[in-house]
């Protein structure tokens, strides 16, 4: 599949309709999640493996993993809402087989703790409303993911991210792969301007390989 | 939800230790053709616990699986496909999870299992 085939497709996706400012909703544009996947599968992360979406939200990166030809997704969100779009958005398409779970990943992360994948993908809260989400969901992305963990972070969190993943998640490699802006259009009433450029980093965690 | 999936959950609330493999219950199923991957399926077999498997899809109304995975079923073309069935065709769409050792129970709506926890449980 090709980089503009991928993004059209996911340019069809429903988004959140009001989205919920304490989970730090906002949808992950199609030109983020067609650029995202596309370098993680560059990598050999995604065809034929097995993937976890964390906080998967309506299931843009989900959608975009199974485009690119992943075994089996799961895709794990708080939000009953955000879930019922994402169901919705996989039925768009035919025979796309997709899992999704309803699960607390900054609470109640034990309920995972035999989930599994090869590679788990994501794009966080950034952790700007509720502190040290960013970190909790990278946390739970290096116990489930057996091979690299791929997330989305605003650049001004990136030494401290590095740092994080490096020193106390084990990381045996930790990279920046891409640097994007995320068009944050007025998701929200306290949004001033009617479009906010963030400029964020597309992460690769490579982990010390636990299975293989 | 597929089988692949549940067989990764399981329930750790507050005073469970054994709270794996989770009962199934199906009040609706649907099955979804999707495409055939050997290599896929033979990479999975090793991170499946087996019997949890073997009891979730009798349910499902897969049944007859061997109790352990010898290689030579690997080229067993009848197998795999009756094992690519169970575990990623057919979807749970309506029915309940159950705790093993505590009986709590986690619905599941339209294909998707509700695996939170309410405060007194964490």
């Amino acid at each position: 599949m090709k980089l503009k085939q991928l993004q059209s497709f996911l340019e069809d996706l429903d988004v959140f309709d009001s989205p919920n400012i304490e989970l730090e909703q906002y949808p992950t544009t199609p030109h983020l999640a067609a650029q995202a996947l596309f370098t993680a599968c560059s990598y050999g992360d995604i065809e034929d493996q097995s993937v976890v979406d964390l906080g998967c939200g309506c299931g843009v990166l989900s959608v975009a993993s199974t485009l690119m030809g992943a075994g089996h997704v799961i895709g794990v969100d708080i939000d009953e809402s955000a879930l019922a779009i994402a169901q919705g958005n996989v039925e768009e398409f035919e025979d796309m087989h997709i899992d999704l779970v309803q699960c607390d990943i900054v609470n109640n992360m034990q309920q995972l703790s035999r989930l599994k994948a090869d590679t788990v993908v994501m794009n966080p809260p950034f952790g700007t409303r509720c502190k040290g989400a960013d970190i909790a969901f990278l946390k739970a992305g290096f116990a489930i993911a057996s091979k690299a963990v791929y997330s989305l972070h605003k650049s001004s969190t990136r030494a401290h991210v590095l740092r994080v993943a490096e020193t106390e998640l084990g990381a045996t490699k930790a990279e920046v792969v891409a640097e994007m802006r995320y068009d944050i259009s007025a998701s929200y009433k306290f949004h001033k301007e009617k479009s906010k450029d963030i400029a964020v980093d597309f992460l690769r965690f490579e982990l010390p390989g636990r299975e293989e | 939800m597929r089988l692949l999936t549940h067989n990764m959950l399981a329930n750790n609330a507050k005073g469970v230790t054994k709270g794996f493999p989770l009962g199934l219950e199906v009040t609706a199923v649907e099955t979804k053709e999707a495409e055939f991957n050997p290599d896929f399926l033979k990479k999975m077999v090793p991170k499946l616990e087996w019997g949890a498997f073997c009891e979730a899809a009798a349910v499902i109304g897969v049944t007859g699986f061997p109790t352990a995975v010898t290689p030579d079923l690997f080229e067993d073309e009848a197998f795999l496909k009756k094992f690519h069935n169970a575990l990623l065709e057919v979807h749970v769409e309506e029915g309940v999870l159950i705790c093993p050792e505590s009986g709590r129970r986690f619905a599941i709506n339209k294909g998707i299992p509700n695996m939170l926890l309410n405060e007194d449980e964490c």
